[in-house]
């Protein structure tokens, strides 16, 4: 881009909890890191929405392309031994 | 019981004309996410507004409700700081007007968390987070401007330099006010410009701005003397239940 008027764009990672994860809940525009993270703030917290916000500016982040989704992820599809649920498990144990 | 009434008066005017100063943004931010931080900036001081005329109302015996104070004095009876009700300007101006009342704000709601007034003290025990953060915010904002481009130092030291005869207002205490202090409920104002102004000469160093030198300050505000800009504000703020009295939503 050549217009320097505009703020690099940044992804915004919310944990809304302690002991969840961090998840991406949208983008917004910062000049640098430590405004994008009050920018996150105002923007993605004002109703009590997260405990921790992780920022990282848009470019930094690697996406896997759409056009070959039918070849990374469909052979996934039919694999059904990779998921544990052959197991028996006690009944003591919860959130599996 | 008076003087007390109308200390508690002062912080909630200060409040709620920044408020509505700060509501003039809403829809005209620079950017969205600089919008949405100063209306949530608005929205913090005007809750704080809130308790102190909630707690007002029942220092003043007299049944009236936190609308009464809010919306049925007039100019004279307000007692806000001068440098609030000055106009937003451009955004070096509504962040300079901004860092000089936190920087001052934060000051004080430290020393009233020890006032010997329970209540006082319950409200600056919740308002001293939101504070912090205004000023981490108002700070950032000056040093990002000051050591910014050519026109954001312009502006930003103009901003600073216009302002500056509205901050010797904070040092000088009103009547009500010294006999508060007197009483161990307000904190002394005047003893806490070293450490406002050591701030501001931190932060402007920072920022590569000059500290005003002036030393001519306006005062008034505190007794209910205003600039000519609160009667306009009190219209709009006011209109709607002057016009149609005890409406409500």
């Amino acid at each position: 881009m050549s217009n320097t008027k505009n703020w690099p764009l940044w992804e915004v990672f919310i944990r809304s909890r302690n002991g969840l994860n961090h998840k991406h809940v949208g983008s917004l525009h910062a000049s640098d890191s430590e405004m994008a993270l009050e920018n996150a703030r105002d923007v993605y917290t004002r109703r009590q929405e997260g405990i921790s916000i992780w920022v990282v500016e848009s470019k930094n982040i690697s996406a896997s392309d759409p056009k070959i989704n039918e070849d990374m992820f469909d052979p996934a599809a039919d694999k059904v031994y990779r998921h544990p649920t052959f197991y028996d498990l006690p009944d003591e144990l919860k959130h599996m | 019981m008076n003087s007390k009434k109308n200390y508690i008066l002062h912080l909630a005017d200060n409040g709620l004309i920044l408020a509505q100063r700060l509501g003039e943004w809403c829809g005209h931010g620079p950017v969205l996410e600089q919008d949405i931080a100063l209306t949530n900036i608005a929205l913090d001081v005007l809750g704080q507004a809130r308790y102190f005329y909630q707690y007002a109302a029942e220092v003043d015996g007299k049944g009236k409700d936190e609308d009464y104070y809010a919306y049925f004095r007039d100019e004279r009876e307000f007692k806000n700081f001068l440098l609030l009700e000055q106009p937003n300007g451009d955004w070096a101006n509504t962040i300079m007007r901004q860092f000089f009342y936190d920087n001052f704000m934060q000051l004080v709601y430290t020393k009233l968390m020890s006032s010997n007034d329970e209540q006082i003290a319950a409200i600056a025990s919740k308002a001293i987070k939101e504070v912090n953060y205004h000023l981490k915010f108002s700070s950032e904002w000056v040093i990002r401007m000051g050591d910014g481009t050519e026109e954001s130092h312009q502006r930003v030291q103009e901003a600073a330099n216009n302002l500056w005869e509205y901050t010797g207002e904070f040092f000088v205490p009103a009547p009500y006010e010294t006999e508060m202090v007197s009483q161990g409920i307000a904190t002394d104002s005047a003893s806490l410009k070293n450490d406002w102004q050591n701030r501001v000469n931190e932060i402007f160093a920072e920022a590569t701005l000059q500290v005003p030198q002036a030393n001519w300050f306006q005062s008034g505000g505190k007794i209910g003397i205003h600039t000519e800009y609160l009667g306009i504000i009190l219209t709009d703020l006011q209109y709607l239940q002057r016009a149609y009295p005890g409406n409500t939503w």
